[in-house]
């Protein structure tokens, strides 16, 4: 969609992004109880690329991706968001920064219609509040006329645009994914973290899934990605991470991984 | 000195109540994460039970409390079979609403039974009351800790040592994995219901002699076992007995230095506090958020 | 489209709205059904106000008829002792309910789920026990008499025509206000908490602000309609705010449905004449209250508006075929 373009300069609040990676995370480390949920993960993000997330399960995936959003704080190290520090901020505010995300178990609205979700998506773009909304102010219809055109902008980006008066609880499942994506994108994020989107799907939902994100990547929004779906991952990543157990266990590109042995042992039993 | 021993006396005597309640809550919260706001009509029931069953029928005073802690069981077991089974979608706020409703109809059929007044009870045993360092220590005191002493102990043992009360906990563990290793997870939630409406008609019995039965007087009963139950910690046995009588005595001490009007507010107050600093309770684990 | 339709709609609704009370007021003589529409317009403002936080917001308060309380015993105290003109009154009234809601709604609405509606319990039931028990000021457990009745220069709201006007139109406001922030930006984020506040997080809804901006919201207007009950009865005691008066303001919001202004209209109106009907029943009036309280949430858990919906659209179906 053309207005994905514009994207960079409503970025107020990121900075010239040239010189430096996107998303740092140095030293993290996050224990719940007695388990260690990652332990001393580092790695770089440089804008504009897809990296795939990829793992065992239990591997930390999802909890790196509650680490950078702000659901948890790590108990030790860093997260920069273009340099600057993004941990123990408030999951409110990292996504007006600019970092959006889905859910693995798909959290959409239920009982809001569809074109519902993606408006609330574009929230954090929005700024006014209870009394705007009783004395209609000027402001609050443009932003409201704004809302409203962005939103059928982004039905129509991923597809949904006729769908738009349902209850999004009464979506098909593949449909719930792509207006969860559809509501992401609508925070207008640098950073979007897609948990297992095509957990669920079948083999054509998966492969237009694909071009979608490749789509999001070159409308400038670098995507961080979860994923079981290896052929998935590994057609449209330009960069993956291994975490095995909670730990780093290889990065490189999907070429250098699929030949990698510690990761081969990782997924096939360290036996062999 | 001896105020302070009177007060203690008597805190500990209404603790032993609220601890009471606060277990039927506790328990029947364990084994269906409902809150029964009509757990205070039971204890309504048991005491105006008694009423009938000793001073009107004339039986014998075991028989008859039993037979008003089992009208409580009886009630619960229809509750449970009318009102709350038969709810399809159960969301917690439908049956929050449901008690709600079911405690208002229990204090209009109380009242329709009984009449609006108030019943006194003569006391289980008619004795002196007993001297004790210069405060006195009424005998139904001493009558109301050794039952409830005697409740929970059974609690205990049927939750420790029969396979009932272990598959009950089991359930409320897990009920889903409770019921694929073949516990019947319906009638167990039927059972809490149960035990746990006795348990309050029981506490209603005892508590009978030492305040004057009415078809209102479940109310503030309910919701300040309701608060006990909180304080210890929502769900756990032992945070019930604790937070009973924690809550008794500190009521207790409050009428004795602040003014007897304040001593409902201490059981909200503690409530507010005990929310605020430590959701889970004292005895909770930190899973506080569970609905 | 919808949001098209529906902004199109809601003006012809509420104008619609406007003539039926306008209506209703010319027509209706009877001094007894004015007092009952009255009551059942105060109800309305508590419950429309209730919704905003339990239907739309999703967060349970147990003690909402605190905020009544504070409305009414405000406006008593300061009119009747102090001579304090009464709109002068109104406005310190809700104020003193937005402070209050702002001090109770930070830590508790913090709490979620049984925990919630015990932490409003709790305060519910120590402003009930302050209305009782500081007895210097509110009269304590015998009540508060003497409240001035309201008039705007030489006009009186002492007939009841007059007062049916004052409170429904203050309802027709009230319900504007609310259908307006339901549609905007605020309103949405608002009933995105209900559906998951993880995701409303995750989309950047600051929910705990949200949360008690509209916690602070519906106590206003509990205060506003304590404040038109105060000086319409002239007299107030503290059984009116009592733990039993919050849990029918919830009950009327479940009862009328959840998340729909026109419900709590419906859920105020039968919680009131039910009642007004039961007094038939006498001895039997609260039997048959806690019974229909009952029959409802098992009949219908989506409360009256949605369940006569549904057998609405299920026997339309069966013609159809």
């Amino acid at each position: 969609m053309n207005d994905q373009g514009k994207n960079t300069e409503n970025k107020d609040c990121l900075p010239d992004s040239s010189n430096g990676p996107l998303l740092e995370l140095a030293n993290i480390s996050k224990a719940f109880g007695g388990v260690q949920a990652l332990n001393d993960i580092t790695f770089d993000v440089p804008t504009g690329i897809i990296l795939g997330v990829i793992g065992p399960n239990g591997a930390g995936k999802t909890t790196l991706f509650n680490v950078i959003t702000g659901a948890y704080e790590a108990d030790s190290g860093n997260v920069r968001f273009s340099g600057k520090e993004i941990r123990g901020k408030k999951v409110h505010k990292i996504v007006t920064q600019g970092i959006a995300r889905t859910f693995q178990n798909v959290e959409l609205f239920e009982s809001m219609t569809v074109a519902e979700n993606v408006m609330v998506g574009c929230h954090v773009r929005g700024r006014c509040g209870f009394l705007d909304a009783i004395i209609k102010t000027p402001r609050a219809k443009r932003e409201e006329q704004w809302i409203m055109k962005r939103s059928s902008e982004l039905l129509n980006f991923v597809g949904l645009s006729s769908q738009a008066d349902q209850r999004s609880g009464d979506l098909p499942f593949g449909w719930q994914r792509l207006l969860e994506i559809a509501r992401a994108l609508a925070s207008e994020p640098s950073v979007l973290l897609l948990d297992e989107p095509a957990a669920g799907l079948n083999a054509t939902e998966t492969r237009q899934l694909g071009s979608l994100i490749q789509k999001i990547r070159s409308n400038g929004v670098t995507v961080l990605l979860v994923e079981h779906d290896m052929s998935l991952t590994m057609t449209i990543s330009d960069m993956i991470i291994v975490l095995d157990r909670g730990s780093l266990l290889a990065k490189g590109t999907p070429r250098e991984i699929q030949s990698n042995e510690a990761v081969m042992a990782a997924y096939l039993g360290k036996g062999k | 000195m001896e105020e302070l021993l009177q007060y203690l006396f008597s805190g500990i005597t209404n603790g032993a109540i609220y601890a009471v309640i606060a277990l039927g809550f506790s328990m029947l919260y364990n084994a269906t994460d409902l809150i029964n706001f009509a757990h205070g009509e039971f204890v309504m029931l048991g005491g105006l039970g008694l009423v009938t069953f000793w001073t009107v029928f004339n039986l014998p005073l075991p028989v008859a409390f039993i037979l008003a802690a089992g009208m409580g069981g009886f009630a619960g077991f229809l509750f449970e079979r009318l009102a709350i089974r038969t709810v399809s979608k159960p969301q917690p706020i439908v049956l929050v609403i449901i008690t709600v409703g079911a405690s208002i109809f229990l204090r209009g059929a109380a009242m329709l039974v009984w009449g609006k007044d108030a019943h006194g009870v003569p006391d289980f045993s008619s004795h002196e009351p007993i001297d004790i360092f210069g405060a006195t220590l009424l005998v139904q005191s001493l009558w109301i800790l050794g039952i409830v002493l005697i409740m929970v102990a059974g609690l205990h043992f049927f939750y420790n040592r029969t396979l009932t009360g272990k598959a009950m906990q089991a359930c409320a563990i897990n009920k889903r994995a409770a019921w694929l290793t073949g516990i019947p997870a319906n009638k167990m939630v039927l059972l809490a219901f149960i035990i746990s409406t006795s348990l309050g008609a029981a506490a209603g019995v005892i508590i009978a002699p030492v305040t004057m039965c009415s078809y209102d007087m479940g109310t503030m009963l309910g919701l300040k076992g309701f608060c006990a139950a909180m304080l210890g910690g929502l769900g756990s046995l032992w945070g019930a007995l604790i937070g009973g009588f924690l809550l008794g005595s500190l009521e207790s001490l409050g009428v004795g230095f602040f003014s007897s009007g304040l001593k409902d507010a201490i059981a909200f107050i503690l409530l507010l506090l005990i929310l605020y600093i430590r959701p889970q309770g004292i005895m909770g684990t930190a899973d506080s958020k569970r609905f | 489209m919808c949001d098209m339709l529906l902004s199109r709609i809601n003006p012809i609704r509420f104008a619609f709205f406007f003539l039926v009370i306008a209506l209703v007021g010319l027509l209706v003589d009877n001094a007894y059904y004015q007092q009952v529409l009255i009551l059942i317009g105060i109800n309305t403002l508590l419950a429309v106000g209730l919704n905003m936080l339990m239907g739309y917001a999703g967060q349970i308060s147990l003690g909402h008829a605190a905020f009544y309380g504070i409305g009414a015993y405000t406006t008593a105290i300061l009119t009747a002792k102090y001579q304090i003109y009464p709109w002068i009154a109104l406005v310190i009234a809700i104020l003193l309910a937005v402070a209050i809601a702002v001090v109770v709604g930070l830590p508790t609405l913090k709490l979620s789920g049984y925990y919630l509606g015990m932490g409003t319990l709790g305060f519910g039931m120590i402003f009930n026990i302050i209305f009782r028990e500081w007895s210097s000021l509110t009269g304590g457990a015998s009540g508060f008499v003497g409240i001035p009745s309201l008039s705007i220069g030489s006009l009186s709201f002492e007939s009841g025509r007059n007062y049916f006007y004052l409170v429904w139109f203050s309802v027709w406001s009230v319900f504007l206000i609310c259908s307006r922030i339901i549609n905007s930006r605020a309103g949405r984020a608002l009933r995105s908490i209900h559906d998951s506040e993880n995701a409303s997080m995750a989309v950047g809804v600051d929910t705990m602000t949200l949360k008690l901006q509209v916690f602070v919201l519906s106590a206003a207007f509990s205060a506003l309609a304590g404040f038109l009950y105060a000086h319409y009865i002239s007299f107030i005691s503290p059984g009116s705010f009592d733990f039993l008066m919050s849990v029918r303001m919830v009950t009327m919001v479940v009862i009328g449905g959840m998340a729909s202004i026109w419900g709590a209209l419906l859920g105020a109106s039968l919680l009131t004449l039910l009642p007004e009907w039961l007094h038939a029943f006498s001895e039997f009036e609260m039997v048959v209250y806690g019974l229909v309280l009952m029959l409802v949430m098992i009949l219908m858990p989506q409360g009256l508006t949605r369940g006569i919906l549904d057998i609405y659209e299920r026997s339309r179906e069966k013609y159809r075929k």
